[in-house]
């Protein structure tokens, strides 16, 4: 193992899988591509508005009133006889320097005080959050009409009132992702590497928050551009400063003499803020990765005997199913990803289970142990299918079964245990009522009946009070309990086979050992076969009849377990029997040290 | 490298009681350890085993000042160190630190392993000029190539990013490191190569660590001597060959005879004594 060691250890390190920046994601995207450069379009002729438009935006030509476009007055003109393709530029300059203050307010004030609120909470949080409930209590639209009356009548001191009013949305937005990264142990372990609050902030919090801010920077962008052009529109505003809200009223008082007349206006907002949300969606994608492509879970695309799924599932399989395995897993490939080029997970195990037979899997991480469980059970994650090989469960082909009919072999002959007790079940449900439904549906059993036979399950699996856990929603109860719930869910149907995957690896070791104990009871009682998958030699040497050894996704010895503990074929199940630290020496006394720093290697080898 | 008999603890943990809050008006604090003492000397690893909820992790963090203890005194080099200010306690950094449990969630996914490891030598002036120097140092020490250095956590396996971890945690050379469940997340094999690295560190530096653990073979495997937790309480402390392999205590004996061995026969025998010590320590009954 020594040489394992080293080797290892200076393993080539993986390549980086293609660190691409966040603006190149977006440029990539086509729609972020487009939203950006219309942005970027309209955001730079406002800007220029002096240089680029044609006419002076208050110039009147009475022959022009609503007249329809020519070559003087490119998108005709207004009401008033003016050019609506120039109003429609110099309008650009304020509604945008308009958003820019209510967005720069909302922005500066929310996250601050959300920054604030999160790292330091208590009375700032309380304080802080009291206010923006206010804030976001108040109808917005109505303060501002309001305000607009008191303030003189100035477009942009009512658009910065308005971004105090959004303000909280950057403010909950900060807090809450403040108060989630918080509580990282990365910003523990900068804390007791000496830096300081500022440091800490800046370092770690800041560059988390910031591309959910860019996002909602965005969005709010939108938002306040349709405000101002809604207040103006009703009327607010200096008439003598082109808007794209004033202009879109006095295109739409006139919306019977001149129809086309509404639509400039109407498709220069429209435009600006469908870019805005476009563009923060963008942003957002580029942040999440690319989106795994939709493939449908147990597709089957190409199929290795040329019959379809159907046929599959009907076709009971083979002559007599008495002297059939239980299980026969034969040469499974798992894949992901599209069809042409899958990423493969499983690259051909197959494996026999007897009834009544305890078949441990084992391997490390990646070895694709637990794909190959979620295959016979059918519920591989999105994305995942069997490409090749088959299942057959008592003698009948399930590799292509179809869903309904997997659902009706899962509840009742195959039954699963999870890693993750707490995770499997739902919190809004009481125990009992997670045990009594299944049972009801597989068992056709009145709810009385499933009720007794609940209760008496829950004593069965070494629960001491049954009643008042039947009761207890899953929160009030131990990971121990919760595994010992599931167990009992589990075997409540009397399944023939039990697929476990790692189930007593989120337990404390007393808690595992009764577990164990338990399944080892359940199945010398029910005569059901298991499928342990595990990585914990332990548990197999503990519970095992026979021993599948799996790396990188194939199957690397098979046997029964007296073998594989005691003359192991394979190397890589002897690098592996001897990483585990049963028999290693105890660490020498202070002082002195060990013959040598991988002593454990030594006394394997 | 370290004079063992005569040297004065490096840590002293007196009577640390450290309670939490309970919600409701006036509720009474609910307590995580109830005064627990333990010592670690210079160069020492003292095991502190447990299960969840045994308060292993709490007393770890009271000695990183995560935590503050509600009474009871902290020691640390002769200098009391249970309430400083979090500008004092800043001071300490380069005398205490941690290896997390999670490699995933200790490193910051947006920052570069350079960026991590240069992140203790940032906050002291003195060391800002050699820092790009000290990095590559102390990657070589954890046994990674000085390539790392750009690349982002999410790049490296599990066993490879607690490397990174032991590495920031070395970059102030600090006298004792609070090492919190810190081989749990890695594979069988990874946990044996990062614990020789965790041993071979020491015996280098003389480092000593606090080596909070809930699994009493690899607490066997690096420490000097062993503390079992049991619900805030410390019920068993002393050498360590001795208490993990003959435990005294009947909560450690039964934690011993709980962890499944690899080994079809053996573990056989040990399920049966583990059965007549239950049925022993009075649960009559249990069949």
């Amino acid at each position: 193992m020594t040489e394992a060691t080293t080797a290892l250890t200076n393993a080539p390190l993986p390549t980086a899988p293609g660190r691409v920046s966040i603006t190149r994601t977006v440029l990539r995207n086509p729609l972020g591509l487009t939203a950006l450069i219309i942005l970027t379009l309209i955001i730079l002729i406002s800007v220029v508005a002096p240089f680029f438009a044609p006419h002076d935006p208050s110039e009147v030509k009475i022959d022009k009133i609503l007249a329809p476009p020519s070559a003087d007055y490119l998108l005709g003109g207004d009401g008033a006889g003016r050019d609506v393709f120039s109003r429609l530029i110099w309008a650009g300059q304020n509604t945008l320097l308009g958003a820019l203050i209510a967005v720069t307010i909302a922005l500066v004030l929310g996250s601050v005080a959300g920054l604030i609120a999160g790292y330091f909470g208590k009375a700032f949080d309380a304080a802080f959050s009291w206010a923006s409930n206010i804030l976001m209590a108040l109808p917005a639209m109505i303060v501002l009409l309001a305000l607009y009356q008191t303030l003189g009548g100035s477009v942009y001191s009512t658009m910065a009132v308005f971004g105090v009013m959004l303000s909280p949305g950057f403010f909950r937005l900060v807090r809450n992702q403040v108060i989630a990264v918080k509580n990282e142990l990365y910003v523990d372990a900068a804390r007791v590497s000496g830096l300081s609050d500022t440091r800490i902030i800046s370092r770690h919090i800041l560059r988390v928050v910031r591309s959910p801010i860019i996002i909602q920077t965005s969005v709010i962008a939108g938002i306040a551009i349709i405000i101002q052009s809604g207040l103006e529109f009703l009327g607010l505003g200096d008439p003598a400063t082109p808007t794209w809200g004033g202009m879109l009223q006095d295109a739409f008082s006139n919306i019977y003499i001149n129809p086309p007349g509404i639509l400039w206006p109407g498709l220069i907002i429209a435009a600006t803020v469908a870019s805005l949300v476009l563009l923060g969606n963008a942003v957002r994608d580029g942040l999440q990765g690319p989106r795994a492509a939709a493939v449908r879970p147990r597709a089957v695309p190409q199929h290795p005997h040329g019959h379809t799924a159907a046929q599959g599932a009907i076709e009971a399989l083979d002559a007599d199913p008495g002297k059939a395995p239980l299980l026969r897993v034969k040469d499974i490939q798992v894949g992901y990803g599209n069809t042409e080029n899958p990423i493969t997970v499983v690259r051909g195990v197959s494996f026999d289970v007897a009834p009544g037979e305890i078949v441990g899997i084992v391997g490390e991480s990646g070895s694709g142990k637990t794909q190959t469980a979620f295959s016979i059970l059918g519920l591989l994650p999105r994305g995942g299918r069997v490409l090749s090989g088959s299942i057959q469960f008592r003698g009948r082909d399930i590799t292509f079964a179809p869903e309904s009919e997997m659902q009706k072999l899962r509840g009742r002959d195959i039954a699963y245990i999870p890693q993750e007790p707490m995770s499997n079940l739902d919190p809004s449900f009481t125990i009992g009522h997670q045990l009594v439904e299944p049972m009801q549906a597989v068992l056709k059993i009145s709810k009385e009946e499933a009720r007794k036979r609940a209760l008496a399950l829950l004593a069965r699996v070494g629960i001491a009070d049954p009643e008042r856990t039947f009761r207890s929603y899953p929160h009030e109860i131990s990971g121990g309990m919760a595994q010992r719930v599931l167990i009992a869910g589990a075997v409540s149907c009397e399944p023939k086979l039990l697929i476990a995957d790692e189930p007593t690896t989120a337990l404390d070791v007393t808690v595992q050992a009764e577990v164990l104990d338990l399944l080892r009871d359940l199945q010398s009682e029910m005569g059901m076969g298991i499928v342990m998958v595990t990585h914990n030699f332990g548990v197999v040497a503990d519970l095992c009849d026979r021993v599948v050894v799996m790396q990188h996704g194939r199957v690397v010895e098979t046997n029964d377990a007296e073998t594989l503990f005691y003359a192991p074929a394979e190397p890589y199940t002897k690098s592996l029997l001897g990483a585990t630290l049963d028999d290693a020496p105890p660490r020498p006394p202070l002082g002195q040290k060990f013959l040598s720093s991988s002593s454990k290697g030594q006394n394997h080898a | 490298m370290h004079d063992t008999a005569s040297a004065a603890p490096l840590l002293v943990a007196k009577d640390v009681v450290v309670e939490y809050p309970r919600k409701g008006f006036r509720a009474k604090p609910f307590q995580v350890l109830h005064g627990v003492s333990l010592d670690i000397l210079p160069g020492e690893t003292v095991g502190l085993v447990g299960e969840s909820g045994s308060g292993k992790t709490t007393l770890g963090r009271a000695i990183l000042g995560l935590v503050q203890p509600a009474s009871g005194t902290i020691t640390f080099d002769g200098q009391d160190i249970t309430a400083l200010d979090r500008k004092e306690r800043r001071k300490l950094s380069d005398s205490i630190q941690v290896v997390f449990q999670d490699p995933y969630t200790s490193l910051n996914p947006t920052m570069t392993v350079g960026d991590i490891l240069s992140e203790p030598l940032l906050a002291k002036p003195e060391l800002k000029g050699s820092a790009r120097a000290r990095i590559s140092e102390l990657l070589e020490q954890v046994g990674l190539p000085s390539g790392a250095v750009d690349k982002y956590p999410r790049e490296f396996s599990g066993g490879q990013r607690q490397r990174v971890a032991i590495a920031r945690a070395l970059a102030l050379s600090p006298r004792l490191i609070v090492c919190d469940e810190p081989v749990s997340a890695l594979d069988l094999s990874t946990q044996a190569r990062v614990l020789d690295l965790f041993i071979e560190i020491q015996e280098r530096t003389g480092v000593a660590y606090l080596f909070v653990s809930h699994d009493l073979s690899v607490v066997r495997h690096i420490s000097h001597r062993v503390a079992v937790m049991f619900k805030g309480d410390i019920v068993e402390y002393g050498d360590g060959d001795q208490v993990t392999s003959h435990p005294t205590h009947p909560y450690t004996q039964k934690l011993l005879m709980s962890a499944p061995v690899a080994d079809p026969r053996r573990q056989r025998e040990r399920r049966e004594e583990r059965r007549l010590l239950l049925a022993g320590t009075g649960s009559e009954g249990q069949p």
